[in-house]
């Protein structure tokens, strides 16, 4: 498989605070890569970089071949993106942002017509065209958002915190659209706050922490390295601990040494069990 | 490809105009109706400036006065909302489109509003002053006035960095503007320091124009050059700005 992104000692600081630092990172075509990360951990400003929003202090990102600091013009039509903050225009209706979009991207008259009223139909918002964005719920705002994210047919696809904010059925259903645009051939690069949906979602996951990227590989690859069974304990006046092991054997084992815990949980551990471990926070704030 | 481009960037203002462009004339007539009558009708009625009634003399003043505010807010305060508020700025950044037409869009979207607001509110102002003249040179002026305030608000909208800033900017730029640029009195009235002062406003310079056109007077071309080099520095000044923001 080639690679769509290729990126190589990726660096931004800002008034001397590196928020990426030294980054490098390959995500394959057709893959659905997680890019995930404490919040100020340097996701969004990757993103931005990778997007032609942001210049980089150092190091270079290709995307598809073409770099983007020496050709963002032809790196604009290579992606599509969805951001985490709404950023339709809200004067417009749904189907008018389609257009814009697409007028943008230099799409024909006919062609124009076509792919907004099959891209309406893909996220189901064909009944709710000519709707007003402030009109609409939040999930329908995003589904018009992933559905402006493909008007010009890119080969990848930025997916920055998709789904936050959202109810949890509605997460399931963009979830589904997701997958359904992987399956179709899009590259999807997805950052997100929520370590079950990087679960559900991803093949494959980078962890990024400082700027930096301190972990890459299969959800599974990474829950191995950790171990395969994790064991909560919670302790009289000492919160809760996990330890961590390879089978479920080692982890009875543990438990029979440890007869003053309180309660003991043995379960399989998960991705959040890695990026806690990894990055020593929960994915929405510091627990130190 | 540019104008194609810079069209697509105004063609979804126009769609939103097109829906509520009434709103938009009532709210955007209020202020220059509201001077014309204070200022036309009341404190003005019975004085005469070399020659012309003070109605006549007051009336390119406040077109030129509404042209700099309708394309200074339609095309900064939008920008500015589109930029920090709904972020939507950003899609057009990512969008396989030159900068220049980019910018050339968003000061368009000014333009339109302010021709707009200024020739409706021309419309209302030659029934009670009908002598005013209107030919090339004074729209020519007006398209001119336009495009300058609607690049310094779309060079205003991308150096600020909150809505606040925009207001200052307001304030500071436009409030003064507003009163000091040969709008209400003659330039000839004050004393000479200051009269330097003024001729440093672009509006003043709008105002001269639109006024001598207005009048069927002799044209001042060096306020039509001199609001020609705003408009370069503001298109340059904006397009440094816009540089600075994306790769």
């Amino acid at each position: 498989m080639s690679k769509i992104i290729k990126i190589s000692g990726l660096n931004k600081d800002y008034s001397g605070k590196k928020v990426v630092d030294g980054l490098d990172l390959e995500v394959e075509k057709g893959e659905l890569f997680g890019f995930l990360g404490p919040n100020g951990a340097g996701k969004t400003t990757t993103i931005r970089i990778l997007t032609t929003l942001t210049k980089p202090s150092s190091g270079q990102v290709l995307i598809n071949g073409i770099d983007v600091a020496k050709d963002p013009a032809n790196v604009k039509s290579e992606f599509g993106i969805v951001q985490q903050h709404l950023s339709l225009n809200r004067d417009l209706t749904i189907a008018e942002n389609l257009e814009l979009h697409a007028r943008l991207h230099h799409l024909s008259q006919k062609d124009r017509k076509e792919r907004i009223a099959e891209l309406l139909d893909y996220v189901e918002l064909s009944d709710h065209a000519d709707y007003l964005i402030d009109d609409v719920s939040g999930g329908m705002k995003r589904r018009a958002m992933i559905a402006r994210a493909l008007i010009h047919r890119p080969k990848l696809l930025f997916l920055d915190e998709p789904t936050v904010g959202l109810d949890a059925q509605t997460r399931r259903r963009v979830w589904d659209l997701i997958r359904k645009m992987n399956c179709d051939g899009a590259t999807v690069f997805l950052t997100t706050h929520y370590i079950e949906e990087a679960e559900a979602l991803c093949r494959r996951v980078g962890i990024i922490h400082h700027g930096k990227l301190i972990a890459l590989g299969t959800p599974i690859d990474l829950r191995q390295k950790l171990g395969m069974i994790a064991v909560e304990m919670q302790t009289n006046g000492n919160g809760t601990k996990y330890e961590y092991f390879p089978d479920r054997a080692k982890a009875a084992e543990f438990i029979q040494g440890q007869p003053g815990a309180e309660k003991v949980v043995m379960r399989e551990s998960n991705l959040e069990d890695v990026f806690i471990e990894l990055t020593g926070q929960k994915v929405l704030g510091d627990l130190r | 490809m540019i104008a194609q481009d810079a069209y697509n960037i105004l063609w979804a203002d126009l769609a939103a105009l097109k829906r509520r462009w009434l709103r938009y004339l009532t709210t955007t007539l209020i202020s220059p109706l509201l001077y014309l009558v204070a200022f036309g009708w009341g404190l003005g009625r019975g004085i005469n400036l070399n020659g012309t009634s003070y109605l006549e003399f007051v009336v390119p003043g406040i077109i030129a006065l509404t042209a700099m505010t309708t394309s200074f807010n339609g095309a900064g305060t939008r920008l500015n909302v589109d930029r920090l508020y709904f972020k939507s700025f950003d899609e057009c950044l990512m969008a396989p489109i030159k900068l220049h037409s980019l910018l050339l869009g968003k000061a368009l979207i000014g333009v339109v509003r302010g021709v707009f607001s200024s020739v409706a509110f021309l419309v209302l102002a030659m029934l009670i002053a009908p002598t005013i003249h209107v030919g090339p040179m004074f729209l020519l002026g007006l398209f001119l006035t336009c495009l300058t305030f609607s690049f310094l608000g779309v060079l205003a909208a991308l150096l600020a960095k909150s809505h606040e800033d925009m207001g200052t900017f307001s304030s500071i730029i436009l409030l003064p503007m507003t009163f000091l640029g040969g709008t209400f009195f003659s330039l000839s009235q004050v004393p000479v320091g200051l009269k330097y002062a003024l001729y440093l406003l672009p509006l003043t310079h709008a105002s001269l124009w639109l006024r001598a056109a207005a009048l069927n007077q002799s044209l001042p071309w060096m306020s039509f050059l001199v609001l020609l080099v705003f408009f370069v520095a503001f298109i340059g000044g904006s397009m440094i700005a816009v540089r600075k923001m994306s790769i």
